[in-house]
């Protein structure tokens, strides 16, 4: 079958430096003495943490649960002990702190029981199911939880999966290694994603600078039908999904759509590779590939678990002396990370050393002079001059008719730039206030419409009780109508009279209890160690323990910040 | 703390400017071997002043000179100042004409990238309008004795007819427009020796040399060939019509697209990315505004060439042309996009 | 003379009548204004402004009896809003109705409660869940940080506390500022530099 190809506008051409780490085997990292794991390891809510300190923990043992649909379980990487469960920083361009788990590792390994499946046999609902049960994610770096991406759209059924081995970012090889050693685990992962959306077409793209990858993965796929291979184009960011579905399949996915709402659905290979593991080992996401590169004496990929300190990894990499920074992801769009010590997570696909001679800092920031060089190249296909000027300038609305939202970040259009406009910080500024923007005005609006509900209630009880007084004050009225004028005059202000007394009493009453209630409290809040706690069995003792590792993270939005964000 | 992407094209504002003024290097020499050094004298005035200008400015407004002083954004408007004005303009003609764009064209505006107009062409219009007599003081061709252009540009002695004459557009439309003379453009231009016989002696071929250095720029892809291409298909076009209706009152297309600012306007000014549009289609219609109105200009205007209020008018409508211009996103080909940009608007 | 006074007058009387008619046929219902200024203020409720919530100082503004600088919780940034919409001038928000802070969220000791009720009667947004003698609680996406349950606790449980940034809800910051910063960075460091 020839697949015709299609092309996507703009994308650059920046050095690839994938030769350095190519040429070397995956290794196995070794296990470090600490493991921090983070909860928060894709796109989605926090999972909630499962274990507390001192809790021993096995090889996959799961000690985050995905909170609401939208997350994906977190696993024990090895077997150990848990040591913390607290707020780490987290390799985040923001250096901001989430809730970590800290695994004192014992060196045994020791998984679980492990349950395969035969997904042969298996309804999608339930593998979908195992798939967020096993933490499985897009690899690919968006980590967007993977069993959302199997469920079908508003076209009804996936018809073209994509499997997505373009790996188009310079220096970055762990995709191109995963397809040259272990083709055959793409291939099994391949086959169950197929079987979830019932696919009739596989088109795995692939960059044509990995001749090795592509010749691995076909003689894989050599007995599969409706498979096919297809070397794409080398050309930043190929490997983009919205970009490698445009070039497989003709079909442009717009910002807030999903590819299974036009039929098409794609899957990064260390995804697929993964989602082998989960299914037919039963082993959860535990570990990924990364790359070492750049300034580095030994560069390489290297199998790593999740949890371990990138600096350990840095150390097998053996950075040169003028390295002055450490960026995770690929060049184009990978951040500084503030730190070292900072843990793999499922995003970490590359750790690249940086020295000043490899990666020189930009020059300063001139005018935009609307050459239009961004323009040509933008793959989204945006006016980027035009959106620097709205996002400068604060124009948020203006920012989004012309598009923002499709950006995707990609860094074409300010490693063009000749003015050296860092482009890309714009765009990220605008959106992330757009948002927060979005969510301040969600919730004005809420809170004003309960101000309103509120206001309106007590409105109404005012009235309702005023009424009640009235008709209270007509019928007394009557009756001392028919009794005499002298009383009719009294009794009105007498019945207000004992109305407003026995009111004051209350409130003298009202006041002794609280009174009462304020000096237990004070009592109470000088030893503020709650009672009953003294005479528990070890498992009440640690349910409590539970409690409280949830309630920390209920408190993390009552913190300050333990760490300034740098 | 450097965020993404940390890799970098090798290319600055400086880059591109500097290419621009190479491109212009072969016009500049067949302009010297027909005309004589005088243009160099000129561009050599025009860049000290243009530098002293952009110094003074970006003082007073407190930005670092050696980063902007040194974009060659600068020498590129006053290059194109020399190369618009007759090389024997007298000198303080230029030097005030290219303060004139660089302190009010240009950094009143807000400076490089803010300007609205063409700061070259500003300076051109201002020109001709105070010292209309000697914006049409242009060298007889063979006039290249250095000391006589030294003379005439120095002392501001009005030279003397053997060593200036109308340009042919300026004879064209001088002539055409006297009723007694009853010429033709065929008359015209035929009867006068030292015109050649495409767009005046000379200025072909400078023109030619424009359009070498244009095609380089377009191949190193620091102009596109939207406005080039439109520009003078657009010229070409009306030229034709008009030509071939009545050829004795109306110029053909070469000789339009030859003669005058065409083809330095084509590819050098018209195609100034600050003041010009942006997008693809934008440039299209910017460039064929240009066409239009440098052509009736030309025709029935009073100035002998009207690339620069051709331009200049252009530059008013580019806000408008880009707004209303805005090419799809990627996934939204088929939203009416063009139609929400108009409603939409934010306060 | 008289015919151009005629005309004059005729033109008058058609344009005030083409106005009348304008006046009637599109006349705008509602307040308009009201509700523009009441999207522009924070919806706190907090009464910092002295009017019972955001709506009441929204009418008064519209009035013309308040002030715009006497919102903290909108701060500066609300102020200029209010001065853009309404044309008036920017003024620094009026030190006696407080000072601007960071967003905060009441947070109840759930220890020390004693249940009195009185908090949920003092929240304008109902935030704040529990009954009598029973342990109270503060619905934390709900609460608009306005501290008007503070005083009215008669045990002093409830605490306000700043809401820290999160992954999620961290910002980029403003690239321009943060060129200049460097640039002040580098000046720093040149000056430590010739002062070591």
């Amino acid at each position: 079958m020839i697949t015709t190809l299609f092309r996507f506008k703009g994308g650059v051409k920046p050095a690839s430096h994938k030769d350095e780490s190519a040429q070397v085997q995956i290794t196995q990292a070794p296990l470090p003495s600490r493991l921090v794991v983070p909860l928060r390891q894709s796109a989605g809510g926090t999972p909630l943490p499962l274990v507390s300190t001192g809790r021993r923990v096995l090889k996959g043992e799961r000690i985050g649960a995905p909170e609401g649909n939208f997350s994906s379980a977190i696993h024990a990487p090895t077997s150990g002990r848990v040591v913390a469960v607290e707020l780490r920083m987290l390799p985040h361009p923001s250096g901001l702190s989430s809730l970590c788990v800290e695994i004192e590792t014992d060196g045994e390994e020791r998984w679980i029981d492990l349950a395969p499946v035969n997904y042969e046999a298996e309804t999608p609902d339930t593998l979908r199911n195992i798939l967020r049960d096993a933490g499985v994610v897009g690899l690919g770096g968006a980590t967007f939880p993977s069993h959302l991406k199997l469920k079908p759209g508003a076209s009804g059924c996936i018809e073209t999966l994509i499997i997505n081995g373009a790996e188009c970012e310079p220096w970055i090889t762990c995709d191109d290694r995963l397809m040259r050693e272990r083709a055959d685990e793409i291939a099994r992962g391949i086959a169950i994603l197929r079987h979830i959306v019932s696919a009739g077409r596989v088109l795995i793209g692939i960059e044509d600078n990995k001749p090795q990858a592509i010749a691995a993965l076909r003689a894989a796929m050599a007995q599969a039908e409706g498979v096919d291979v297809v070397p794409v184009p080398t050309r930043y960011p190929a490997g983009g999904e919205r970009q490698l579905i445009r070039v497989l399949t003709g079909i442009e996915i717009p910002y807030g759509r999903y590819g299974t709402d036009f039929g098409v659905q794609c899957f990064n290979v260390a995804t697929a590779s993964s989602v082998h593991r989960a299914i037919d080992l039963g082993q959860p996401l535990i570990s990924r590939i990364v790359t070492l590169a750049g300034n580095v004496e030994r560069p390489g990929n290297v199998e790593t678990l999740i949890g371990t300190p990138i600096d350990a990894l840095l150390k097998l990499a053996a950075p040169r002396a003028d390295t002055d920074r450490t960026i995770m992801g690929g060049p184009m769009m990978g951040f500084t990370l503030p730190r070292t010590d900072l843990p793999v997570t499922k995003a970490t696909n590359c750790i690249l050393a940086a020295s000043p001679a490899l990666f020189p800092l930009q020059g300063d920031e001139m005018p935009c002079i609307r050459c239009g060089a961004c323009t040509l190249v933008c793959p989204a296909e945006l006016q980027p001059h035009e959106l620097y000027w709205f996002s400068r300038a604060k124009n948020f609305g203006k920012a989004q008719e012309y598009g923002i939202f499709d950006c995707i970040e990609c860094g074409c259009c300010a490693y063009v730039c000749p003015s050296n406009i860092r482009l890309v910080d714009y765009y990220r500024f605008a959106k992330s206030s757009m948002r927060t923007l979005e969510r301040e005005k969600t919730a004005a609006d809420a809170a004003r419409e309960r101000y309103e509900f509120r206001t309106a209630r007590d409105e109404r009880e005012k009235t309702e009780k005023a009424a009640r007084l009235a008709a209270k004050t007509a019928a007394g009225r009557q009756a001392a109508e028919g009794a005499g004028a002298v009383k009719a005059a009294v009794a009105p202000a007498a019945t207000a009279f004992a109305e407003e007394k026995p009111l004051a009493a209350l409130d003298e009453r009202k006041k002794a209890l609280i009174a009462a209630a304020m000096q237990r409290v004070q009592s109470q809040m000088a030893g503020v160690q709650p009672k009953n706690i003294d005479n528990l069995t070890p498992e009440k003792q640690a349910e409590i323990r539970e409690i409280e590792a949830r309630r920390v993270k209920v408190r993390e939005l009552a913190k300050t910040p333990p760490d300034e964000p740098v | 703390m450097a965020n993404s992407p940390h890799v970098h094209l090798p290319i600055s504002v400086r880059v591109i400017m500097l290419k621009v003024l190479l491109a212009l290097v072969p016009g500049i020499a067949v302009y010297v071997w027909f005309f004589g050094a005088a243009i160099l004298v000129q561009i050599a005035l025009a860049s000290a002043a243009a530098l002293l200008g952009e110094a003074a400015m970006l003082r007073l407004r407190g930005k670092p000179l050696s980063l902007f002083l040194t974009d060659g954004s600068a020498l590129v408007t006053a290059w194109l100042i020399a190369l618009t004005f007759p090389p024997i303009v007298p000198w303080w003609l230029i030097v005030s004409a290219t303060f004139f764009a660089i302190i009010v064209a240009k950094h009143l505006y807000g400076g490089l990238g803010q300007n609205p107009f063409n700061p070259a062409m500003v300076a051109f219009c201002i020109s001709i309008i105070a010292f209309p007599a000697l914006m049409s003081q242009w060298p007889a061709v063979g006039f290249t004795d250095f000391a006589a252009q030294m003379h005439v540009i120095f002392q501001s002695q009005s030279p003397q007819d053997a060593v200036t004459m109308a340009t042919p557009l300026d004879a064209l439309r001088t002539q055409l427009h006297s009723a007694a003379a009853r010429a033709t453009v065929a008359g015209i231009l035929g009867s006068h020796a030292t015109f050649g016989n495409i767009g005046g002696k000379g200025w072909e071929w400078i023109a030619l040399a424009y359009l070498a250095g244009g095609l380089w720029l377009l191949q190193q892809r620091i102009i596109t060939w939207h406005v080039p291409v439109a520009f003078l298909g657009v010229l070409a076009a009306i030229a034709t019509a008009f030509s071939l209706a009545n050829p004795d009152s109306y110029a053909g297309p070469t000789f339009h697209v030859i003669t005058g600012g065409a083809m330095l306007g084509a590819f050098f000014i018209a195609t100034d990315p600050v003041s010009g549009a942006t997008t693809p289609r934008g440039k299209l219609i910017f460039a064929t505004g240009v066409a239009l109105l440098t052509w009736i200009i030309r025709t029935f205007g009073a100035y002998p060439d009207g690339m620069a209020f051709g331009v200049l008018l252009m530059n008013l409508c580019v806000p408008l042309i880009d707004m209303r211009t805005q090419p799809p996103v990627f996934g939204h080909k088929d939203d009416k996009r063009g139609d929400d940009k108009q409603g939409g608007g934010t306060p | 003379m008289l015919t151009a006074l005629l005309v004059m007058a005729g033109i008058a009387v058609v344009l005030g009548g083409m106005l009348g008619f304008a006046s009637i046929r599109f006349k705008v219902k509602g307040d308009p204004l009201v509700d523009k200024i009441d999207a522009i203020l924070p919806q706190t409720q907090c009464g910092q402004c002295s009017y019972a919530g955001c709506k009441p100082y929204a009418q008064a503004i519209a009035k013309g009896e308040a002030e715009i600088n006497q919102c903290p919780p909108g701060g500066e940034e609300g102020i200029r809003k209010l001065a853009d919409l309404l044309g008036k001038e920017f003024k620094p928000l009026s030190a006696e109705h407080g000072v601007e802070k960071p967003k905060q969220v009441a947070v109840i000791n759930e220890n020390a409660c004693i249940g009195c009720t009185l908090c949920t009667q003092a929240c304008p947004v109902d935030a704040i869940v529990g009954a009598a003698k029973q342990m109270h609680t503060i619905v934390t996406p709900l609460c608009t940080g306005c501290e008007l349950c503070v005083p009215p606790c008669p045990v002093d449980c409830i605490t306000m506390v700043v809401v820290a940034e999160t992954v999620e809800t961290w910002k980029w910051r403003y690239p321009v500022i943060r060129l200049k910063e460097q640039k002040e960075e580098q000046k720093g460091k040149q000056k430590g530099e010739q002062t070591a």
